[in-house]
């Protein structure tokens, strides 16, 4: 057990942060939810890319440095540091790209991931149906063989596509053998929104904002060459993704480190008032501790084990420590909280109503813990 | 960066698990808490001299003064593997606070006789005379009116042949003291928990037994401190997966409306609550391990960060697991009740959850990052 950085590790550090501080913008970017906020957003992504600083995960072909896990993790923690812009490119480079890493073919990962790093091309996710939410298994949108047999029509709905309304490219799943069982007759697609059928409907969302779409398909043209993995196996390459969901890739701890620290600031700011006094020390502990559970399964991963169920404590504790660090802030706001101006407190309020949709998102809470329960204790399923 | 344990790390923590599973199955637990006094003594000292023969009480001795030189990185999983049996012999005390601290004071020869009682005697080390508040450490010891010392709530009184005992006096600091066991009056503490052992003792102050005083004993209390948090974070991280797991276990068995009640949400989701925040404890606790290990400047901060979310692991723990198995749970009969009332005893010694988070609150400031 050594928990210090190595000096690879400090220099990396120290490049990032440079790069950063010379490159992040000064004021904010407009929201990424409207039409010149997702533009602006789309422009960061391209000089995050020219300097290879998108994906730094990613093997150099595909734009990126080809480093580990635990230089990732100090990017983000040098990235949440320097307050840079949200990643409007989030869907695709961390949750479709490391599935199309494990499934993708040669010819698919040269198609997509280069456009996808430079923020050329924005993903959404196409899982959720009117009826089919938690029950992820039970969507009815249906993929049939084209009459060339060289491809397939899609047809059905998605719902609650975050990024929708101004995406270029959709990933979902979709039903291709009606008579299987219901978790096996699924496929795993990849959809240009551009395509003849396509409909998107933006969805406004509790601030009024676009964040989501619902998205129509009406016999949708797609070649076999955009079915990521095999035809019938949707279910189980969805899950790889959803392990990227709840597991490391989405939810990096410096978002929480970073804003729990912030928290100490407005806590100072606003004299250290004892009636928040546990309720910020627990916020404070809790970011800590995620950031902690992250290097030891890191560690892990590093030393070759694969994340299982443990993802699913990950995206309970995540999405309910930034609730709690939120809330907190606002308390500390009181009166202040509901108001809707530049720089703090509105910022706190944009930042709760995002982490409200935490324990929503990704599986529910409620869904991660009965696998918790079935998974990692062994109880039988309901 | 790497936060894995070493492979002797993990050999010494299966042997410990491996020991422990056969000297203390459940069986034996409740024999020693049925058992009278007398014979509470023979099954300890029984059990003292397995630990003493694995090396467990000089585990943190530098091997200079015959112990096993190794670190708090080693010693945690031993604490967690304590805990999971629910130990109830002073190995926190001794291993943990006691003996290194002695070894830190060599060749004072009060530190030296301790010591040496330790690795000749197989007897454990008590101590006694520090509580943690959200002051930091405060001393519980009083002056009687026959001039005597009065510490409350020493552990380990019983079996030990010295007593590591502190003071603290508000013109002249603190004091730490060496006494032998002959020299005091003791007089045991009825406590919930039957297998603890916690007394009243009472004690001459001489300078014949006096080890570190104002700026050293200081110190050496606030490194005990940190290490008691520490340490009984492990334990209580032990004792949280052991009832998560008998929780589990009965949850699996148990048959309600004609299937495994813990087939049922409302089950499910009482005990993935516990199994998360256990999740997020246990590398608070491993890291709190290697800032004591290694010195670090922010170790009193991270100590402080695993007892707070370790005690209210188990106590949540010990909430889910009785709620889980019902009225049985409620019983003499169940086994639950010896890992629950160790857990209530331990959640709240050595500062809870509560106090730790001011104590944390106190130093916060930006997260660790290097800078």
């Amino acid at each position: 057990m050594d928990l210090t950085f190595d000096g690879a590790h400090e220099a990396f550090r120290a490049e990032a942060r440079a790069w950063l501080a010379a490159h992040v913008p000064h004021e904010p970017l407009p929201s990424l939810d409207t039409a010149a906020g997702f533009e602006a957003h789309r422009a960061w992504e391209a000089t995050l890319f020219a300097d290879r600083w998108s994906v730094v995960s990613w093997p150099v072909e595909y734009g990126g440095r080809d480093v580990g896990i635990m230089e990732w993790l100090i990017f983000e923690e040098e990235y949440y540091r320097a307050r840079a812009p949200k990643r409007v490119s989030q869907n695709g480079i961390f949750l479709l790209a490391p599935t199309m890493l494990e499934y993708g073919t040669p010819a698919q990962k040269k198609r997509f991931l280069l456009p996808m790093a430079a923020g050329e091309e924005i993903w959404c996710q196409g899982w959720s149906e009117p009826d089919a939410g938690s029950d992820l298994a039970g969507i009815r949108s249906r993929a049939v063989r084209n009459g060339a047999g060289d491809g397939w029509l899609l047809t059905g709905q998605k719902t609650w596509a975050s990024r929708g309304a101004f995406a270029e490219w959709c990933f979902g799943i979709f039903r291709t053998d009606p008579e299987a069982e219901r978790h096996r007759g699924l496929t795993y697609f990849l959809i240009a929104i551009d395509s003849p059928g396509v409909t998107v409907r933006p969805i406004p969302q509790i601030d009024g904002e676009t964040g989501f779409a619902e998205i129509f398909f009406d016999n949708v043209e797609v070649p076999d060459g955009q079915v990521l993995g095999a035809e019938g196996s949707g279910w189980s390459v969805a899950m790889s993704t959803a392990g990227s969901e709840r597991g490391l890739s989405l939810r990096s701890p410096a978002r929480y480190t970073e804003a729990a620290a912030r928290l100490i600031e407005l806590f100072d700011q606003h004299g250290r008032p004892a009636a928040s006094a546990d309720a910020v020390a627990r916020a404070y502990i809790d970011a800590e501790a995620y950031r902690l559970h992250t290097y030891w399964t890191a560690s892990k991963v590093a030393r070759g084990h694969t994340v299982g169920p443990e993802a699913s404590c990950n995206k309970i504790f995540w999405s309910e420590t930034d609730v709690s660090i939120h809330d907190t802030a606002l308390t500390l706001l009181g009166p202040e909280a509901e108001l809707l101006e530049a720089g703090s407190p509105g910022e706190w309020l944009d930042g709760y109503l995002f982490a409200l949709a935490g324990p929503i998102y990704a599986g529910t809470n409620e869904i991660q813990r009965n696998v918790v329960a079935e998974r990692l204790l062994g109880l039988p399923r309901g | 960066m790497d936060f894995a344990f070493d492979e002797e790390q993990d050999d010494l923590r299966q042997t410990v698990r491996g020991a422990l599973t056969r000297e203390l199955p459940v069986a034996a637990l409740r024999e020693f808490y049925e058992a009278p006094e007398e014979q509470k003594a023979v099954l300890a000292r029984a059990r003292w001299s397995m630990l003493s023969s694995l090396g467990a009480p000089a585990l943190l001795v530098p091997e200079s003064a015959d112990g096993l030189g190794l670190s708090d990185v080693d010693l945690v999983g031993v604490m967690e593997e304590a805990g999971w049996a629910a130990l109830p012999e002073p190995l926190l005390e001794t291993a943990a606070l006691a003996a290194p601290m002695l070894a830190t004071l060599l060749p004072a020869p009060s530190a030296a006789a301790a010591l040496h009682a330790l690795l000749t005697e197989d007897a454990p080390l008590a101590v006694g005379g520090i509580d943690v508040g959200v002051g930091g450490p405060s001393s519980p010891t009083s002056v009687s009116a026959d001039g005597m010392l009065r510490t409350p709530r020493v552990v380990g009184a019983r079996d030990a042949a010295v007593y590591l005992l502190a003071c603290r006096d508000p013109d002249s600091g603190w004091q730490l003291h060496a006494v032998p066991a002959e020299a005091c009056a003791v007089h045991p503490t009825a406590t919930l928990d039957q297998a603890r052992d916690l007394s009243t003792v009472r004690w001459p102050l001489s300078s014949d037994t006096l080890l570190a005083y104002g700026v050293a004993a200081e110190a050496s209390v606030g490194l005990m401190a940190d290490r008691a948090a520490a340490g009984s974070a492990a334990y209580l991280i032990g004792l949280a997966d052991r009832m998560i797991t008998m929780a589990a276990d009965y949850a699996k068995e148990r048959q309600q409306f004609g299937k495994p009640i813990g087939s049922f949400q409302a089950v499910k989701h009482l005990l993935a609550n516990a199994r998360v925040t256990l999740e997020f404890a246990r590398p608070a606790t491993y890291r709190a391990a290697w800032s004591l290990a290694t010195a670090q400047p922010t170790v009193s901060r991270d100590a402080s960060m695993a007892k707070a979310l370790a005690s209210d692991t188990a106590d949540l723990a010990a909430r889910v697991a009785l709620q889980v198995h019902g009225a049985i749970g409620y019983t003499w009969e169940c086994d639950l009740h010896f890992f629950m009332k160790r857990a209530w005893a331990l959640s709240r010694a050595w500062g809870d959850a509560g106090t730790h988070r001011q104590l944390v609150l106190a130093q916060a400031r930006r997260p660790s990052l290097p800078t």
